[in-house]
């Protein structure tokens, strides 16, 4: 009966390990020799949405954090970059017909004549790549301070970050001559003088950006193989008990809502760069509840779940759109509530229980696992 | 404010009042070193408010709660936790998602701050001290079980082998054997009387025969306030208790 402790943990590493190798070879090898540009920039962008997935597998599958407002931290990751980009991009020559030269052209539009404060900084690039991880985190940290160490939690939560998106969403529109209004932030074109615009540049971009997702997703299974990530399934349980095993639980909320945080934000900052623009459109509520169905659909206990689960989404999204743009909508209606009723633990469930008892019986030396499936004590939060 | 003192736990004219109701009424009682006191008391009397004020789940209203002289009630709850106090809930409160050796390592007292967690190590002595206490609690065959699966005694148990691998030396149990069989019953006498060397207990149980069997000192409680207070052989004898609690 006895089953020895120290052999069964190295080993689910093992199959976890060769399902990260799995997804590598798909987005590093298999999508780039078989798509074409326009398509690979595509997945480069949906690859984006996957660190926020990632992030929330952590926050909201672990720990049982819902949060509703991760567009925040992917649109300031985002917008990080973006004033970079834009900067660069409106160098006095480049902008000689303005009437303030040497400002982004929504800011002499509005009738601003000096660069404001807060976006001098962004001159520097270290700064910018400092900023775009430290500014969603510390915001992060500041709302999970506030609400976490007040034991705000479960619906309360999910709904105040909901505020909170839309809040920076309203910010943002209403400050047009500081943010670029609705529009976003558009026109961006270097990076160092290195032109980001190029087919050659989104190709080098994509890898960048898949090589930073794989080692996001590494460093989350680090996270997850931790006993912080189990702490993190113990005080999704029972709060209480882990509370009073002598643990500040509110830091460890904390943590794990500035570590999705900070993930979103490296989305978000990729994905400025591959597509070339930021607006309030990836902020608001909408996007968020999206990014947290992409996670959903993947199943939220799942890392490379996720993954797979942005990736579907996002491309069934793109040819629905294309063919029947009015559809889209209730589409996405019915796969959340496909997900909710149906397979609460969304792809990832369905491969534990259908896929993978069959791959064991066909290889049973080693099976590649979409992550660990958990099932919490209720389906929906 | 109150003076100092030999016992290891002094509750003095501790008052809890929720919207005007007094659930615990300047309630003073001690709890001595290497002592098994029981509370007992009908429903409501306002035992398990008791314990959530010693522990820090509820805030006091007044009067003090020192533990080797130190003052509890302005202690938050993981402080009371390092101070040495351990708390039992009523109904088993386990992490069922993890594996018993999981919840067992939970509660080993180290890495209890964000990064010491994420830089704990699952190394010898750990194993060791998680093997020793399975043992005890009898869940030895159970280590890589989900606690989920386990039965409602062992939950039971693994909760309290979660209190003893961090050693408290005051040690809190509400309803131990609630819902226990009587098989069950007999090894958690069996196991309270092996873990309470070097400890003490305050145990909160409504089975007379198993406060009989393990009490060294009872507080009776009735509407928040102490009714009764000695051994058990006083309290049973004591015609108020019997009118107010023992006697139906």
């Amino acid at each position: 009966m006895k089953i020895s402790v120290r052999n069964s943990a190295p080993r689910r590493a093992t199959g976890e390990l060769m399902g990260v190798a799995l997804l590598a070879l798909l987005i590093l090898i298999v999508l780039p020799l078989g798509l074409d540009g326009f398509r690979l920039n595509m997945v480069g962008k949906y690859l984006t949405y996957a660190f926020v997935a990632l992030g929330l597998v952590l926050c909201w599958g672990s720990a049982g954090i819902l949060s509703l407002g991760q567009g925040i931290f992917f649109g300031l990751g985002g917008y990080c970059m973006a004033m970079f980009l834009k900067l660069e991009a409106s160098s006095p020559e480049a902008t000689k017909i303005q009437s303030t030269p040497g400002i982004p052209d929504f800011m002499d539009w509005n009738q601003l004549t000096e660069l404001p404060w807060f976006w001098e900084p962004f001159h520097s690039l270290p700064f910018t790549l400092l900023a775009v991880v430290a500014v969603p985190s510390l915001l992060a940290f500041i709302v999970g301070l506030a609400m976490f160490k007040r034991r705000v939690g479960g619906v309360y939560f999910a709904i105040i970050t909901q505020a909170f998106a839309a809040i920076l969403t309203i910010l943002i529109v209403g400050q047009q001559g500081y943010t670029g209004g609705i529009n976003g932030i558009t026109d961006l074109r270097t990076l160092n003088g290195w032109d980001i615009r190029t087919d050659g540049a989104k190709q080098v971009l994509y890898f960048v950006n898949a090589a930073l997702l794989i080692g996001a997703v590494l460093l989350c299974l680090f996270v997850r193989h931790s006993k912080l990530g189990r702490i993190l399934v113990a005080l999704r349980d029972k709060e209480d008990r882990v509370r009073f095993s002598g643990y500040d639980v509110a830091n460890f909320k904390i943590f794990v809502f500035c570590f999705a945080a900070a993930l979103s934000a490296v989305g978000g900052a990729m994905f400025t760069l591959q597509v070339g623009f930021m607006s309030p459109s990836f902020v608001g509520i909408v996007p968020s509840i999206e990014m947290v169905i992409y996670c959903a659909v993947g199943g939220r206990l799942s890392l490379l779940g996720a993954v797979y689960g942005t990736l579907l989404v996002n491309w069934a999204k793109t040819l629905l759109s294309e063919s029947f743009p009015e559809l889209w909508l209730f589409a996405m209606g019915a796969l959340f509530i496909g997900v909710v009723m149906v397979f609460p633990n969304g792809l990832a469930g369905l491969y534990q229980q259908y896929v993978a008892p069959r791959l064991a019986r066909l290889f049973p030396r080693a099976v590649p696992r979409v992550g660990e499936v958990i099932p919490p004590p209720t389906a929906a939060e | 404010m109150a003076s100092e003192t030999d016992f290891l736990l002094a509750v003095e004219g501790l008052t809890v009042s929720f919207d005007g109701f007094k659930a615990v009424n300047d309630l003073s009682f001690y709890v001595d070193q290497n002592e098994i006191h029981v509370i007992i008391g009908p429903n409501g009397a306002g035992k398990t408010t008791v314990l959530d004020l010693i522990c820090g789940r509820t805030k006091a209203t007044g009067g003090s709660i020192r533990f080797r002289n130190q003052e509890l009630t302005a202690m938050k709850e993981h402080q009371i936790v390092k101070a040495g106090v351990g708390r039992k809930f009523q109904t088993p409160s386990i992490y069922d998602d993890l594996t018993v050796f999981e919840n067992l390592e939970i509660s080993y007292p180290r890495g209890r701050t964000v990064f010491g967690a994420l830089a704990f190590k699952r190394d010898a002595a750990v194993r060791d001290r998680v093997e020793e206490i399975a043992e005890t609690i009898f869940l030895s065959d159970h280590l890589e079980q989900r606690a989920e699966y386990l039965s409602h005694g062992q939950k039971q148990w693994l909760e309290i082998g979660m209190l003893l691998i961090q050693d408290p030396e005051l040690l809190m149990l509400d309803e131990p054997v609630a819902g226990m069989s009587v098989n069950e019953r007999k090894k958690t006498a069996e196991l309270l009387n092996k873990i309470i060397r070097n400890r003490s207990v305050l145990v909160i149980e409504h089975d007379m025969k198993f406060v009989e069997d393990i009490a060294h000192r009872v507080t009776v409680l009735h509407q928040g306030k102490i009714l009764s207070e000695g051994s058990m052989e006083r309290v049973k004898a004591d015609p108020k208790v019997v009118e107010v609690y023992l006697g139906h």
